[in-house]
């Protein structure tokens, strides 16, 4: 009941002066309203290009680096044993480039309740013999269903069926580059030659476009076996284990940790990909510091409106100290309507920043490289929508904190003497 | 008439700082009882309204002690002083100080909503009865400010009353009227202490108002210098 006086007067108050109260709510609807549609359209924008690299990066890639060996000859010598020993020219020694034992890794791995999932993969350098001229590339060989599964891989395939890779035997998907410049169809044939010499015929069953121009020059898909038979290599053959975990960002620690059980290279995507987080993270801060820019922007118009309000109704505030409203309740009465106007504009600002981002949503925007997208992408993530709500009402507070502390001090008896 | 004390001054000084310091109340100390009328006289500036204020408990800036219903209030904190006020104390004054935005009933409501021990059907049920008094149910419904001064100064004395206050403390409530609404308000006061035994502390400047209340004391620069 007290409770209600207070919002009672306060309504009345802020009927009273209709205009003033609807403008500085307009104000907060405004700036809500933008904030809510500068995080969407922003975050959206973030998820892209992120989910460009990031969703087809594995978390963990575990590989073999071909490097020089450790022990080299003159350090197993005894007589040089005490010496500080420079080699000059050192080659890489000839190491295996395939993952020893990797189906008891593979294991291991899937076993580990933080991965998600685990997929396999062969690089294999290969050249595209196209007449008398020889197109550099790499042919991924992958594990069809685990790929889509953990990397979009169908997402990116942009004519063809992707299965098709696994049910025909000695097919590819070509990267969209590659088969421009080779003017190769779906249904045709290509010949490759790798490294080592071994010649094979693929059928192109389709294209691939991760919109990374230069990766769509270079990759181009073909199952494990193919691979394998490729290479001449058994079943086991494998160069690359690829990881993805439920949380990226537990990367770094799980990389560490298998780099020394299994003693073999890992690389994690945080390290590798650092720059992507930066990138994101500056683009959220900006939208963040605008939409703040405008609340407090928005929190200066409440605060001018309610000083205007408390000198205007001097009179009813020393009216009601005088009949035993304490200064709390003045200050109430005050917080209140700053609140209710914070509650309301931003209420309605949520609305239309909804719709606003509903709005993003349906322009189109195509372009080449980004064979998925045909509109703005926006992010709905309700976690904009509580920030805002939150902000609005922080903001209106302490624009009525201030205002509602002078009122609560008006001394009655100096404006009834003053009549 | 004499009963309890509901009101008590005990040597009340009062200072003013700007722009020079000067005594305002000189030791003032007087009593009211229970039921009884008593009237304030004294020139222009002698520190009638500066003494209403500091019994009002509004002003705390004073020496001295100052009862109410026995009890001391001096000192005590404001929180307490603004309870005390919405529950002992009705004022009315000069200037018939209503809230705009309210209806006449609204206006003379809200001491008992803020007081909060009555349902709100009971309290609306009793600020009708009370308008009824002074005649104001007709205009029960109108907003404040489309009354009359009289018909104004009537609603604030029914707002003052609203929670059976033990006193009602007025500052030339007749003042800004003429003699046809300034006797009926006046009308009013003599009724309440006599049908309801209502106590009553008015400021006045007019001699014959003065000369019909129970007991008048007179002031002259900041002191009392007779009860009569
Ligand atoms: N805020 C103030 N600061 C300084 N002096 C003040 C202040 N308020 C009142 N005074 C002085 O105190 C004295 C008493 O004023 P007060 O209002 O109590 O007189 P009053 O008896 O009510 O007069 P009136 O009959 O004209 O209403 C006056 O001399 C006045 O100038
Ligand atoms: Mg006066």
């Amino acid at each position: 009941m007290r409770f209600t006086l207070i919002v009672e007067i306060a309504k009345a108050l802020m009927i009273a002066r209709i205009k003033q109260t609807m403008v500085a709510a307009v104000g907060v609807t405004f700036s809500i309203t933008m904030f809510i549609a500068l995080l969407g359209f922003m975050n959206g924008l973030n998820d892209l290009l992120d989910g460009l690299i990031l969703n087809r990066t594995p978390h963990i890639r575990f590989y073999n680096d071909i490097k020089p060996n450790e022990d080299q000859p003159i350090n197993l010598s005894r007589e040089f044993k005490d010496y500080h020993n420079i080699i000059r020219s050192i080659k890489p020694s000839v190491s295996r480039v395939s993952i020893y034992n990797n189906e008891a890794i593979i294991r291991t791995l899937q076993e580990d309740a933080r991965v998600l999932g685990v997929a396999p993969k062969i690089a294999v350098q290969v050249f595209f013999n196209v007449g008398n001229v020889d197109i550099p590339g790499v042919l991924n060989g992958v594990e069809v269903e685990e790929e889509n599964r953990l990397f979009a891989f169908s997402d990116y395939v942009v004519a063809g069926d992707f299965m098709d890779l696994r049910y025909t035997s000695n097919s590819i998907i070509l990267g969209k580059g590659a088969a421009d410049r080779m003017m190769a169809e779906i249904g045709d044939y290509v010949q490759v030659t790798t490294a080592q010499g071994n010649r094979l015929l693929l059928k192109v069953v389709g294209y691939y476009q991760s919109g990374l121009g230069e990766l769509d020059n270079l990759q181009s898909y073909v199952s494990l076996n193919t691979a394998q038979k490729m290479l001449g290599e058994a079943s086991s053959y494998i160069t690359d284990i690829q990881v993805k975990l439920h949380d990226f960002n537990l990367s770094p620690k799980l990389a560490e940790e298998y780099r020394s059980t299994f003693g073999i290279d890992a690389d994690d995507i945080q390290t590798v990909n650092a720059q992507f987080e930066t990138g994101s993270d500056i683009r959220s801060l900006i939208s963040y510091a605008v939409g703040i820019t405008l609340l407090v922007v928005s929190g200066f118009g409440i605060y001018n409106i309610l000083n205007m309000m408390i000198y205007e109704k001097m009179d009813t505030i020393a009216i009601l100290k005088a009949i035993g409203f304490s200064g709390a309740d003045v200050r109430n009465i005050f917080i209140s309507i700053a609140l209710s106007i914070g509650f309301f504009g931003g209420l309605l600002g949520l609305v239309f920043g909804f719709l606003a981002c509903l709005g993003i949503e349906r322009i189109p925007f195509e372009t080449e490289a980004l064979p998925t997208i045909k509109t703005f992408p926006v992010n709905f993530n309700p976690k904009y929508y509580m920030i805002g709500g939150i902000f609005s009402l922080v903001t209106t507070y302490f624009a009525g904190f201030f205002p509602s502390l002078k009122a609560s001090r008006i001394d009655p008896v100096e404006i009834i003497r003053g009549k | 008439m004499a009963g309890n004390k509901v009101i008590e001054a005990r040597k009340i000084n009062k200072f003013f700082y700007s722009p020079a310091k000067t005594q305002v109340l000189k030791k003032v100390t007087f009593s009211v009882s229970k039921g009884e009328f008593v009237s304030v006289m004294g020139k222009s500036g002698c520190g009638k309204s500066t003494l209403l204020y500091v019994l009002s408990t509004m002003d705390t800036d004073y020496e001295g002690e100052l009862y109410l219903d026995d009890h001391l209030v001096t000192g005590r904190s404001s929180d307490y002083l603004s309870r005390l006020r919405n529950e002992k104390i009705g004022f009315v004054f000069q200037f018939h100080y209503l809230i705009h935005e309210f209806s006449v009933l609204e206006n003379v409501m809200i001491p008992g909503l803020k007081l909060n021990k009555k349902p709100r059907e009971e309290l609306e049920h009793i600020a009708v009865e009370k308008l009824k008094i002074f005649d104001m149910y007709d205009h029960a419904l109108k907003k404040a400010n489309q009354l009359s001064g009289g018909q104004k100064q009537r609603v604030s004395i029914a707002r003052a009353l609203m929670n059976d206050p033990l006193i009602i403390m007025s500052d030339e409530p007749t003042g800004n009227l003429d003699k046809k609404n300034s006797d009926l308000v006046f009308g009013i006061f003599r009724e309440l202490v006599q049908e309801f035994d209502q106590t009553m502390l008015m400021v006045t400047h007019d001699l014959e108002l003065a000369s019909k209340t129970d007991r008048t004391i007179e002031m002259e620069d900041g002191m009392i210098i007779s009860h009569r």
